[in-house]
């Protein structure tokens, strides 16, 4: 049983002739998700700002946004959010942080069931207060550095620490990319949001170490060959492995996307999004910085004899 | 490397057919589950709320509030012990965390020192030269205070919540000061949270009818006496609005042993009863006080106040006020379940409707298998029968992840199952690593076994360097994130794990199986 797609030969495409331009396009894009995170800023689901959310679902027929709406208004409880979400029945909304600390957010809840009344059925309530509301940013903001922090510092251990910078400014690109997406497309930036963010780095992670370990393999089988050759050398011939890695990912990603329900749709567009932009970031900036910080080659030439005993260890 | 050693094989089938038995309970309804015999596996993956449907509560144990309710019960004592000891102060009060005055003979520092000392072994007081002087618990009183009180409100808001009769709650500590509920299929939690806002604290404390409410509004407030207000009944209460209570407590509800609703005159009234303890010293009372009114006080506002016709010695009694139906089976449960030491503030609160969680599994569900098919066809496509190989090894990952989420008691959420569906995508990574290896060696002019051999060999180091750096992203996750965030955590990193074995061993087990057996003259990939 042979595959029907083959992809025979190692392709021999210039990215380092292109790098440049992929900088540029990736500090467009950094500047500018950094520009909209400060003047848009972020559209933050009730988990990092407090207040309400509640989801219901129409028992007669298409949801009435206008009517409740007016019912809610009514309670002067603040600006109230409706949307509607999935099929035609069914409605979110979302209530301001109400003032008074912690307390006061609970009483909105039962001010709201009463002015919906019947007809409604109720499908999901969330209220979080203000100050679970800051720990979860702080935690949130904590988990990503240290996460940034933790990959970086792997990289270093296992390779020398121009690739651990490598990884570090391509994985936070992708992080502040995938934050700029959402600002500019306001879309919830919640707890689930945060957990896609987190696992884009892993991935993005994931891709570069693959090819710098090629890079590294290289700079010990060809000690003579330019670097910027050899780099274009490792990209080519990890090119087939990253497309097929990312095709079957985003393939997983895209099912959630379509077929995952409305809950999960803001995580499957940061992954998507994720998954794309670190496979762009492993070819055209991890790789690419290398040549700029220049890893000791007489260092991972030596380190080779090493590897080499290391290696024949391993099952 | 193609050699497997026999042992070797037996581990590796028997860890693939144990993900298998472990997560086949996952297939059949627990109903179905039950008629099977014991030797069988049975345990299935928990479900999250937000999959079954059910009510999430983080409550907050205002310690603080009741550390200031200590003091201010303290500050008596203070005045009293001062006063025994003859010394002047002024501006005694409860500041913060502190009980704070000031001595006015400054040569008497010492004295009052000794006199506050024994109050409570717990306060540190300090004074200074110039008199101003504090008392406050200190660190590891107010640590073991606040442990205390968690936990005792773990028992009590447990006991509650048993009353309602909800099936399978869970109650747990969270933090140092925190409590998490989880109560599953309910779909509307107003009513526990209202039994779960209040601390329930009641107490019987005499009314001091030698001076009328107006009098002591206007600061004529006999010393030891307290203004509290009435509790709002359904509207047709006819008493005062506030009363002039003494502070001294006749009895307090830490002795009442049973409390039930009933009908007195067609009016809902709660009827409880004394322990022996509480029976005398309520029969003591009101034998001193027949003719006078007592307050029964619930959370510092009093329900009714009855006059005393005879003194009460059956140690039992009952108490009316504007009850509905509701409200008075509401008390007799708080009087059942007892006080809270202090008092809860929710801090969150999720509710997801058994609807949406059925409808949460079925579209992860639904994601999850055509993303499988869709990963399982693409290797197919792209590495022929190597591919099957790879599908199989996927197979087996997630009977291991499933079996092992079961095993661990683990709770998978939605995006937990999103986590199920991303690992299957991921999985294959490692596959794909080892077969554009071997392509490679095959290109690079090596004989099929050394090519074979080679691809399995280099790859490797690889394939750990990338596994790593997604493990230590879901081990953030897991430690910082909270309630779905953590359930994304356990299954990439399960999965992260799981795909190692099954994509490394398991592929290469069954190609070395195939070498043997069917003895190949190319690879076909």
């Amino acid at each position: 049983m042979r595959p029907l797609i083959v992809i025979r030969s190692t392709p021999k495409i210039d990215f380092m002739a292109w790098h440049k331009g992929g900088f540029a396009v990736s500090l467009l894009l950094t500047l500018s998700s950094i520009v909209l995170f400060l003047t848009v800023g972020l559209n933050y689901g009730i988990d990092f700002v407090g207040g309400t959310l509640i989801e219901v679902r129409s028992t007669s027929g298409p949801a009435d946004l206008a009517a409740m709406r007016q019912k809610l208004d009514a309670l002067h409880i603040g600006d109230a959010s409706l949307q509607g979400f999935g099929p035609p029945t069914d409605v979110l909304i979302r209530l301001p942080r109400q003032p008074g600390g912690d307390a006061s957010q609970e009483k909105v809840v039962q001010l709201a069931r009463q002015a919906l009344g019947q007809g409604v059925e109720y499908r999901r309530t969330e209220v979080v207060g203000p100050s679970v509301g800051s720990e979860l940013i702080q935690a949130g903001v904590k988990a990503t550095i240290l996460a940034l922090l933790a990959i970086a510092g792997y990289i270093w251990f296992r390779f020398e620490w121009q690739f651990g910078v490598g990884g570090m400014i391509s994985t936070l690109h992708d992080v502040v990319t995938t934050v700029g997406l959402f600002a500019l497309f306001q879309l919830e930036f919640n707890l689930t949001t945060l957990a896609a963010i987190l696992t884009v780095a892993g991935y993005s992670v994931n891709d570069t170490v693959v090819i710098y370990d090629r890079v590294r393999e290289s700079m010990r089988k060809y000690r003579t060959m330019p670097f910027r050759d050899l780099i274009n050398l490792a990209l080519n011939e990890t090119l087939s492995r990253t497309m097929l890695t990312v095709s079957t990912v985003a393939l997983a990603v895209l099912s959630l996307l379509f077929l995952g329900g409305e809950v999960l749709r803001g995580f499957s567009i940061a992954m998507l999004w994720g998954v794309v932009i670190g496979t762009y970031s492993s070819l055209f900036i991890a790789a690419p910085i290398l040549y700029y910080v220049q890893p000791n080659r007489a260092a991972i030439a030596r380190s080779a004899e090493g590897a080499k005993a290391g290696a024949s260890g391993t099952p | 490397m193609l050699y497997f050693a026999r042992w070797k094989i037996a581990l590796i089938c028997a860890v693939c057919a144990l993900g298998v038995l472990l997560s086949l309970p996952n297939l059949f309804s627990p109903s179905w589950l039950a008629r099977l015999p014991n030797f069988v596996p049975h345990k299935q993956v928990a479900l999250g709320l937000d999959l079954r449907g059910g009510s999430y509560l983080l409550l907050q144990v205002d310690v603080a509030a009741a550390q200031r309710e200590r003091l201010s019960s303290l500050i008596d004592n203070v005045r009293n012990a001062l006063r025994d000891a003859n010394i002047g102060y002024t501006g005694l009060e409860v500041e913060g965390d502190a009980i704070t005055f000031t001595i006015r003979e400054l040569d008497r520092i010492d004295d009052a020192r000794q006199a506050l000392r024994k109050i409570d072994p717990d306060l540190t007081v300090e004074i200074t030269n110039d008199g101003s002087g504090t008392m406050r618990f200190g660190a590891v009183a107010t640590d073991a205070r606040r442990r205390q009180a968690v936990e005792q409100s773990i028992e009590i808001i447990r006991r509650r919540i048993d009353e309602t009769g909800t099936k399978e709650p869970t109650i747990q500590r969270e933090g140092s000061d925190r409590i998490l509920v989880q109560l599953p299929g309910v779909d509307n939690p107003e009513h526990v949270k209202a039994l779960l806002g209040r601390t329930a604290k009641l107490t019987f404390q005499l009314v001091d009818t030698s001076v009328s409410l107006e009098d002591a509004r206007r600061g004529r407030l006999p010393p030891g006496d307290v203004i509290l207000s009435a509790e709002e009944g359904k509207g047709g209460h006819a008493g005062p609005p506030a009363y002039v209570v003494r502070k001294r407590v006749m009895v307090g509800g830490d002795t009442l042993v049973d409390a039930q609703p009933t009908f007195q005159n067609n009016e809902p009234v709660v009827s409880f009863r004394f322990d022996s303890a509480g029976a005398k010293r309520f029969g003591d009372a009101t034998r001193e006080n027949v003719g006078r009114p007592f307050a029964i006080v619930l959370d510092n506002k009093v329900i009714s106040a009855p006059v005393i016709r005879e003194p009460i010695l059956g140690g039992s009694g009952i108490i009316s006020g504007s009850f509905t139906v509701q409200s008075a089976s509401d008390l007799a449960l708080l009087l059942r379940a007892g006080a809270l030491p202090a008092p809860i503030t929710i801090l969150e609160e999720r509710t997801v409707g058994p609807d949406l969680g059925a409808d949460s599994i079925h579209a992860g569900a639904v994601a999850s298998i055509v993303g499988v098919v869709l990963v399982v066809v693409f290797m197919v496509l792209f590495y022929g029968l190597f591919g099957v190989f790879a599908d199989i090894a996927l197979f087996f990952n997630l009977c291991l992840m499933l079996g092992s989420l079961s095993l661990l008691g683990a709770t998978l959420t939605l995006p937990g199952i999103a986590g199920i569906a991303l690992t299957m995508g991921m999985a294959v990574d490692a596959n794909v690593l080892i077969y554009e290896r071997i392509r490679e060696e095959v290109r690079g002019g090596r004989t099929m076994l050394s090519a074979l051999d080679a691809g399995f060999k280099r790859a490797f180091g690889t394939i750990l360097d990338s596994h790593i750096t997604t493990l230590f992203a879901g081990a953030l996750m897991f430690l910082l994130g909270s309630g779905p965030v953590k359930g994304f955590a356990v299954t990439l990193s399960i999965g992260v794990l799981t795909s190692l074995f099954s994509a490394i061993l398991v592929t290469r087990l069954l190609i070395v199986t195939w070498l043997r057996e069917w003895k190949p003259k190319a690879i076909p990939i």
